[in-house]
């Protein structure tokens, strides 16, 4: 079996996600082919054959020439996985790839198991197994779930990958992160709001319990995109990931991209009306509670 | 300017989720749907740049599923699609990315669409394969997640929404499709009278069989709530009695002042 890595170059770097997609290659016991659009400096540290092409001939983002890239090494390679990051990099063109071969895609893969591809369902409070049916199939993998084991190593043989060919979609450049009016990373104690708190309102209850507890407030997504609280409050993916002493959630479900921002902190409190709420996964104690009661109490008695 | 909308409907997710009886999704009773969140602001960005437009646009908006996804059809009609189009399939749930996908491409594919606009992925499923699939189909140059949008002269303007905050700008030339990502506007609550003048429009009804002839690529063999890992306490019941414990806890772990 071979298993067909498509690694991941942004503002002039390699994404460590490559080892992650070198560690889900190993736990499929595939053999792994590395494809990547950058540049010869910075190859990762693997064994076997990397195709590189060039970023400054083919751009960092550019879906149309990038699929057109990948497919050329698959018709040489014929590979039985073609993997990706689920990663604004990955979801974007792993299903043109697919579409071209007319084989299935499987999308934020969590797990290996017996008979398929352990999958979130249901904004993380479901899971399911999907399995492809055809010969080929194209993976996404979450970030996170196959962590690379040890420090890579390996020198790999570098084979320059060229087509021609235009793409449709123009990349302009990054616009950077907004300034930040708040440093999350550097805080002992969070204690975020979500959607959960209803109303922007709301939101001075729950900076006033982390006030009381010395900490700083933080926010999900959907409290910053409905203007609840500016970005620079926002834990996640698209926000800061943080690891305070103690972080509170206050009436956030969990979606994936919310836990992976704020897992690694060292002591989690949940406090939700659901208690199936995915949140409760990773937190060490779940307070089932209307928080609009709960967090005003804490505050009260924490003063 | 020809304008196609493609939303999902999906249950609440604050819903108690129960597998059905195959084993391979949830059960259909005791769930309330609603349209799925990112489509809203598909639906929004469409409707914005219909108004944008005037009288040179016309706005469809589609939904694949059973009956009761011309409810999220009725919604989209009263936030300002003109049309609606409903593609009859009662086992939806058993259809994958790829199917659905070249379903909607086989509808749209003679009907001239511009632009299409997607949410970027489904609350229930995530995929996140359908809108680039019907791109691929339709060969439209496509971009996924956008949090900012803006056409003019035949070109779109957007900014793609990538990790840690960052933002990629792209342009795209038409025909294309964008798929929507949370945030990309403020999503309208329809008006009463919207909702009146919604049900004098149009909503044209299609069997998938005449529209899908491709067989699934991938299949769900089960589904099932995840094993809740240990570790973790769950407090429930009075207020104050959960905060005498939770305040217990947090200075046993040396959190809180004693």
């Amino acid at each position: 079996m071979k298993a067909l890595l498509v690694g991941e170059y942004r503002e002039g770097k390699l994404l460590d996600s490559i080892y992650e997609l070198l560690a889900f290659a190993g736990k499929l016991g595939a053999e792994p082919v590395v494809v990547l659009v950058g540049d010869a400096a910075n190859v990762p540290r693997c064994d076997g054959s990397v195709y590189l092409a060039d970023v400054a001939t083919y751009g960092e983002y550019n879906p149309d020439l990038h699929k057109q890239l990948l497919l050329a090494v698959i018709h040489k390679e014929k590979p039985d996985y073609i993997v990706f990051s689920h990663s604004s990099y990955g979801w974007d063109l792993a299903p043109r790839v697919a579409a071209r071969l007319k084989a299935a895609q499987v999308s934020e893969i969590m797990g290996l198991v017996e008979g398929g591809l352990e999958v979130g369902s249901c904004n993380g409070k479901m899971r399911r197994i999907v399995k492809p049916v055809t010969a080929t199939a194209v993976f996404t993998i979450q970030a996170g779930a196959f962590a690379a084991q040890g420090e890579p190593q390996g020198s790999p043989t570098v084979l320059t990958l060229e087509i021609a060919g235009a793409g449709k979609v123009q990349f302009q450049g990054y616009e950077p992160v907004e300034a930040k009016d708040v440093d999350l990373a550097k805080a002992d104690i969070i204690v975020s709001a979500g959607r959960g708190v209803g109303k922007k309102d709301n939101i001075p209850i729950i900076a006033a319990l982390a006030k009381a507890l010395g900490g700083e407030l933080g926010a999900s997504r959907p409290v910053v995109d409905a203007g609840w609280v500016n970005h620079s409050h926002q834990v996640g993916t698209t926000g800061q990931v943080v690891s305070p002493k103690l972080y509170m959630a206050c009436g956030i479900s969990g979606a994936i991209q919310h836990l992976a921002g704020m897992k690694k902190a060292d002591f989690i409190v949940a406090i939700n009306k659901d208690r199936d709420a995915p949140i409760g996964e990773v937190a060490d104690v779940l307070i089932v509670a209307d928080l609009l009661q709960f967090v005003p109490a804490l505050t009260a008695k924490l003063r | 300017m020809r304008l196609l909308v493609c939303i999902k409907q999906v249950p609440d997710m604050e819903s108690r989720f129960k597998v059905n009886s195959s084993g391979d999704w949830y059960a259909d009773a005791d769930l309330a749907y609603r349209m799925n969140e990112y489509d809203e602001y598909a639906v929004e960005q469409a409707v914005l740049l219909r108004e944008q437009l005037g009288a040179a646009a016309d706005l469809t908006v589609l939904s694949m599923g059973p009956d009761r996804v011309v409810e999220a059809i009725k919604k989209a009609l009263a936030m300002g699609c003109d049309r609606g189009v409903h593609i009859q399939d009662p086992l939806v749930h058993q259809k994958d990315p790829w199917q659905v996908a070249s379903a909607i491409a086989s509808f749209a594919r003679d009907k001239k669409f511009d632009l299409i606009f997607t949410g970027m992925q489904s609350q229930d499923r995530g995929s996140a394969q359908v809108g680039v699939t019907v791109a691929e189909l339709l060969e439209f140059a496509c971009a996924t997640t956008l949090v900012n949008f803006s056409y003019a002269d035949g070109t779109i303007t957007g900014k793609r929404e990538l990790e840690g905050g960052v933002k990629g700008v792209v342009r795209l030339p038409l025909p294309a499709l964008v798929t929507c990502q949370l945030g990309l506007n403020v999503p309208r609550y329809p008006t009463l009278p919207n909702i009146m003048k919604a049900k004098k429009k149009e909503i044209t009804s299609l069997a998938v069989a005449d529209l899908l002839k491709e067989e699934a690529l991938a299949a769900t063999t089960s589904f099932y709530p995840p094993v809740k890992k240990g570790g973790g306490v769950v407090l429930e019941g009075d207020p104050a009695d959960l905060v005498v414990k939770l305040i217990d806890i947090l200075k046993d772990k040396n959190l809180v002042r004693r």
